[in-house]
C-alpha cells in the first residue's frame, strides 16, 4: 500500500483529494438539531483536531463518520468519492475507523481476538480457531504501534492504557480492507490517561500520521494544539472555523468554541441575589470517603450554587451520589442544617430534604411511560396520597400548579413524560423535588445534558429562583462554561480529592483555563 | 487461576472428603463408579446449556426436547411397537430432531425477539407435545441390543454411556476453546454490542448455540431411553433445573461471559456427589429437591457478590 499513488504527493500537496470530506451534514433528533450543516476536510497524513463544547455535535458527527448515525442531509466524501455509510463495516471498507471513548473491547476475550474480531481472515479456518495465526496477526498490528502487550492476555487483565493500545491496533486492521491510507478517529482518548500515558499516546498519534490521517477529539485544548496540525471548531452543530495549530493559542480556540453567547446574560446572572450579609452554611461535608473519593470537604450555604468540576474519573459524580445515599461511603460526616445527614440510603436523604437530579434522565431521572403527574409526585407520595390511597383530585391541583409555575409545555398532566421534549422532561424531574416544598439541598448532576439552548436557559432560570429561595445547590455542570456561569463558588476535584476552591461571583468569574490548570 | 475459578473444584474435593469420612459406603470404588454413571446424563445436558448460559441467555427447553428425542429414538430402533430397526441411524434422527427444536428456540429469540426464557419454555412444551403424540398411549419398549448395552456394558469400570458423556464434555471443551462458535458465544455474553460494532452478525451464532444445545439434549434423551429400556415422555423431567444448578454451581454466570464446559463438568460432579452422598449418610431422598433448590440460590448469591451495589435493579 505504500506504493499507492495518492500517498506520494506528500501531506499537503495541492490537487490530491482530501482523505475525508464532509459537506453540509445535518442530523435532527426530536427537539434538537445535533448537526446543522457541518463541513469538514481531513487531508491525507494530517492530524485534525476537533473541538467544541458538549452539545456542539462532535459525537454525532463522529458517529456519522463510522456509519452509526445516518445523517438526514449532507454528503460524505472519501478520497474524492461520495460514500454512503450504513454500518461500521461499510465505514471500515472505506478506511474509516474509530477508537471509541467508551472502550469497545470484549473484556473476556484475549487481546488478539479483540484485534482481529469480525475480520479474522486466516486466523479462523472453517470455523476453527488457529491460535498461532491469530497471535501472529495480532502481533503484526501491535508491532505497527510498537506495543509490547502479550496478544494472548485476557483483555480485562490489561491496564486502561494498554487496552487503548489494543483498540488502536484493532482499528488499524481496517488497513487490510482498503488499499488506501485509513482515517483513524480518536474520540477523547486522553480523558482517563495519566500524563505519562498521554505522552505515549501522542507518540502513537504522530506515528499514525505516517500511514494514516487522524481525527483527534479532546476536551483539553492545549493537548489538541499540541498534537494536531489543524483544529476545526464546532458550535451548535455548525462548523464555525478552523485554525492552524502552530499559530493558535488555547484562549483563541476557546473563544471560537463558546462564540458570542458568553456576552449575553445566558446564565441569568442578573437574577442572582447579592446580599452582602454572610449566609449560614446549609451543607457541611467533612472527610467524606468512598470507593472513588477521599477526604472530601465541602460547604454549601443557603442560596448558594457550588459547582464541582473535574475530569472523567475525578470522582465528582460519586460524591454527588453519596450525598444522596446512592453510593456507599466508608468515612466522613455530612451535616445538613445542623443535623447529621443519614447516608444509608436514598429514602433517608429524601426525608431530610435532599433532592437529586441524575445525569441519565431517561434511565434514572424519570419513568418514561408514566404520566407527568405521576412522575412529579413520585418521591413525595404524601403530596398526592392520604394514607395508602391516591387522591386524584389532590394530585391534579398540585401538579397543575407546578406545570403552570414552571411553564412546562405538556398537553395534559396525564401525558406520558416520554412524549415531552427534553427540556420539559427535565423541568418535571426538577419539580419532583419542589412539590413537597421542603427541599433544602439540591444535587444536580448534568441537569442540562442533551438540552438545546432555549431549554438550558429555562433550567438556569429555575436554578436561580431556587437558589434565591434559599435552596443550597451542588452543580455538576455539563461544561466548564456552565459551571463558571452558574456557580457562586467552584470546587475542583482531581483523583477523588477536592484539590482547590475558586470563588466565582458575578463580575469576577475565573476563566476556563484557570480551572483546567487545576483539573489535570 | 482466580479464586472464583478455583472455588468449585475445591468445594468438590471438600464435599467428597466429608462424605468419605462420614460414610464407609460412600468411599468404595463401586460407589464412585455409581456417582460417575449417575452424572452421565446430567453432564450431557449441561454441556448444551452451558453454551446458552455463556451467551447470557437461558434455556428451559431440555425436558421437552429430551422427551421428544426419547420417544423418537425408542420408535426408530428395534422396539415392541413397530418393525423399525434403524440402530445408530435412529439415534442420529432423534438428535437431529432435537437440534431442530433447539434451532426453533434460537429463531424465536433472534427473529421474533422473544426473550430466551419464554421462547425455550414454549419449545419445551412443543417437544412434550411431539412426544405425547408419538407416544400415543402405548409405551415403546426398546429391544435394540446396542442401545440397551450402552447402559449396562462397562468399559474400564464405567458404563458406555458414561464414556459418551466424557466424550461430550471433551467435544464441548474443544468447541469452546477452538471454534469461532464457542469463542463468539463467550464474547456475546461478555459484550454483545461490541461484536456488532466490530461488524459481526451475532444472530446466526445465537441460533447455532441453541441448535447445538438442542442436539446435546437430544443425545441426553437417547441416553435416558437406554437407561430405562423404554421411551418416556417424561424422560427429561427436572433436567432443566438440575443442569442450570450444575452450571451455576460450577461457576458459569447467569449473566453470561464467564465459566465454561469444564466449570460445568465440575458443577455436575458436585451436584451428583451431594445427591449420592446425602443418601449414603442417611438423609431421606425426600429432602433432596429442596436442598438442591437452596444450593442453586446460594451459589447464585455467592457469584453476584462482587457486583453488588446500592440501588441495584434485579429482575
Amino acid at each position: 500500500m505504500t506504493t499507492d499513488l495518492q500517498t506520494e504527493p506528500g501531506p499537503r500537496a495541492p490537487g490530491s483529494p482530501p482523505a475525508l470530506e464532509v459537506r453540509g451534514l445535518v442530523k435532527h433528533y426530536p427537539g434538537v438539531k445535533a448537526l446543522d450543516g457541518v463541513d469538514l476536510v481531513v487531508r491525507q497524513h494530517e492530524v485534525l483536531g476537533l473541538a467544541g463544547e458538549n452539545g456542539a455535535g462532535k459525537s454525532t458527527l463522529l458517529k456519522a463518520l463510522v456509519g452509526l448515525v445516518r445523517p438526514d442531509a449532507g454528503e460524505i466524501w472519501v478520497r474524492g468519492e461520495r460514500v454512503r455509510l450504513r454500518s461500521v463495516v461499510d465505514a471500515a471498507d472505506h478506511g474509516l475507523g474509530m477508537v471509541f471513548q467508551e472502550q469497545s473491547l470484549v473484556p473476556n476475550l484475549t487481546a488478539a481476538e479483540n484485534i482481529v474480531l469480525g475480520s479474522e481472515g486466516p486466523g479462523v479456518r472453517r470455523g476453527i480457531y488457529r491460535w498461532g495465526t491469530m497471535r501472529r496477526l495480532a502481533q503484526e498490528q501491535l508491532d505497527k504501534i510498537g506495543s509490547h502487550i502479550d496478544p494472548l492476555a485476557r483483555t480485562d487483565s490489561l491496564s486502561f492504557a494498554d487496552r487503548q493500545m489494543v483498540e488502536i491496533a484493532k482499528v488499524l486492521r481496517i488497513e487490510e480492507r482498503t488499499a488506501h491510507p485509513p482515517v483513524i478517529i480518536l474520540d477523547e482518548p486522553t480523558s482517563v490517561l495519566e500524563s505519562k500515558e498521554i505522552d505515549t499516546l501522542f507518540t502513537q498519534v504522530r506515528r499514525l500520521r505516517e500511514f494514516a490521517s487522524v481525527v483527534f477529539v479532546s476536551h483539553r485544548l492545549d493537548e489538541v494544539l499540541d498534537v494536531c496540525d489543524r483544529v476545526a471548531v464546532l458550535r451548535g452543530g455548525k462548523s464555525v472555523g478552523e485554525v492552524l495549530a502552530a499559530d493558535a493559542a488555547p484562549a483563541e480556540l476557546h473563544r471560537m468554541m463558546i462564540g458570542a453567547t458568553g456576552s449575553e446574560d445566558h446564565y441569568h446572572d442578573g437574577a442572582a441575589e447579592r446580599s452582602g450579609e454572610p449566609r449560614r452554611p446549609r451543607l457541611v461535608v467533612r472527610g467524606l470517603t468512598g470507593k472513588t473519593f477521599r477526604d472530601v470537604d465541602l460547604d454549601v450555604h443557603a442560596g448558594e450554587i457550588v459547582g464541582i468540576v473535574g475530569v472523567h474519573g475525578s470522582g465528582r459524580e460519586d460524591v454527588c451520589r453519596a450525598l444522596f445515599g446512592a453510593e456507599a461511603t466508608v468515612a466522613g460526616e455530612v451535616v445538613l442544617d445542623g443535623r447529621k445527614l443519614d447516608l444509608s440510603g436514598t429514602r433517608a436523604a429524601c426525608a431530610a430534604g435532599v433532592g437529586y437530579v441524575p445525569a441519565e434522565r431517561k434511565t434514572e431521572g424519570m419513568v418514561g411511560p408514566m404520566s407527568v403527574a405521576d412522575n412529579m409526585t413520585l418521591t413525595k407520595q404524601h403530596a398526592r396520597c392520604s394514607g395508602p390511597l391516591v387522591r386524584p383530585g389532590k394530585q391534579a391541583t398540585l401538579v397543575d400548579t407546578w406545570i403552570e409555575r414552571l411553564s412546562i409545555r405538556t398537553p395534559h398532566r396525564g401525558t406520558a413524560i416520554q412524549r415531552l421534549s427534553g427540556g420539559n422532561q427535565q423541568k418535571v424531574v426538577l419539580a419532583r423535588w419542589l412539590v413537597a416544598g421542603d427541599v433544602r439541598l439540591l444535587l444536580l448532576d448534568h441537569p442540562t445534558r442533551g438540552l438545546d439552548v432555549g431549554a438550558r436557559s429555562e433550567v438556569y432560570r429555575l436554578m436561580r429562583e431556587l437558589a434565591n429561595s434559599g435552596v443550597a445547590t451542588v452543580l455538576l455542570a455539563d461544561s466548564l462554561e456552565e459551571a463558571i456561569g452558574m456557580s457562586d463558588r467552584i470546587v475542583v476535584m482531581s483523583d477523588g480529592r477536592a484539590t482547590k476552591e475558586v470563588a466565582a461571583p458575578a463580575g469576577a468569574k475565573p476563566t476556563p483555563l484557570d480551572l483546567v490548570k487545576e483539573m489535570v | 487461576m482466580s479464586l472464583r475459578d478455583a472455588g468449585p473444584p475445591i468445594a468438590l474435593v471438600v464435599v467428597f472428603g466429608i462424605f468419605a469420612v462420614l460414610s464407609p459406603d460412600f468411599r468404595t470404588i463401586s460407589n464412585v463408579q455409581n456417582v460417575l454413571d449417575a452424572a452421565a446424563v446430567l453432564a450431557v445436558v449441561t454441556c448444551g446449556i452451558s453454551f446458552v448460559l455463556m451467551t447470557g441467555s437461558i434455556d428451559l427447553s431440555a425436558p421437552g426436547i429430551m422427551g421428544a428425542s426419547a420417544i423418537t429414538v425408542a420408535l426408530l430402533v428395534a422396539n415392541n411397537r413397530n418393525d423399525n430397526d434403524l440402530g445408530l441411524i435412529g439415534v442420529a434422527v432423534a438428535v437431529l430432531l432435537a437440534a431442530a427444536l433447539g434451532c426453533l428456540s434460537g429463531l424465536a429469540l433472534v427473529v421474533l425477539k422473544v426473550p430466551s426464557f419464554m421462547a425455550t419454555l414454549g419449545v419445551s412444551a412443543v417437544g412434550l407435545g411431539v412426544a405425547t403424540l408419538l407416544f400415543a398411549g402405548v409405551q415403546p419398549n426398546i429391544t435394540d441390543p446396542m442401545l440397551e448395552g450402552w447402559a449396562v456394558e462397562r468399559f474400564l469400570g464405567l458404563a458406555r454411556l458414561t464414556w459418551i458423556a466424557v466424550a461430550c464434555v471433551l467435544l464441548g471443551w474443544l468447541v469452546q476453546r477452538y471454534s469461532r462458535l464457542g469463542r463468539y458465544a463467550f464474547a456475546i455474553g461478555g459484550a454483545e454490542e461490541v461484536l456488532a460494532l466490530s461488524g459481526v452478525r451475532v444472530a446466526p451464532y445465537k441460533v447455532a448455540v441453541f441448535t447445538m444445545a438442542g442436539a446435546f439434549y437430544g443425545l441426553a434423551g437417547v441416553l435416558v431411553t437406554s437407561q430405562l429400556g423404554a421411551g418416556l415422555v417424561q424422560a427429561g423431567r427436572g433436567y432443566d433445573f438440575s443442569a442450570i444448578t450444575a452450571a451455576v454451581v460450577g461457576g458459569t454466570l447467569l449473566t453470561g461471559g464467564r465459566g465454561g464446559i469444564l466449570h460445568s463438568a465440575v458443577g455436575v460432579l458436585l451436584v451428583t456427589v451431594l445427591t449420592n452422598g446425602l443418601v449414603q449418610v442417611g438423609v431421606s431422598p425426600y429432602w433432596q429437591g429442596g436442598v438442591q433448590g437452596l444450593i442453586v440460590v446460594a451459589a447464585v448469591a455467592a457469584a453476584v457478590i462482587p457486583q453488588r451495589r446500592r440501588n441495584q435493579v434485579t429482575k
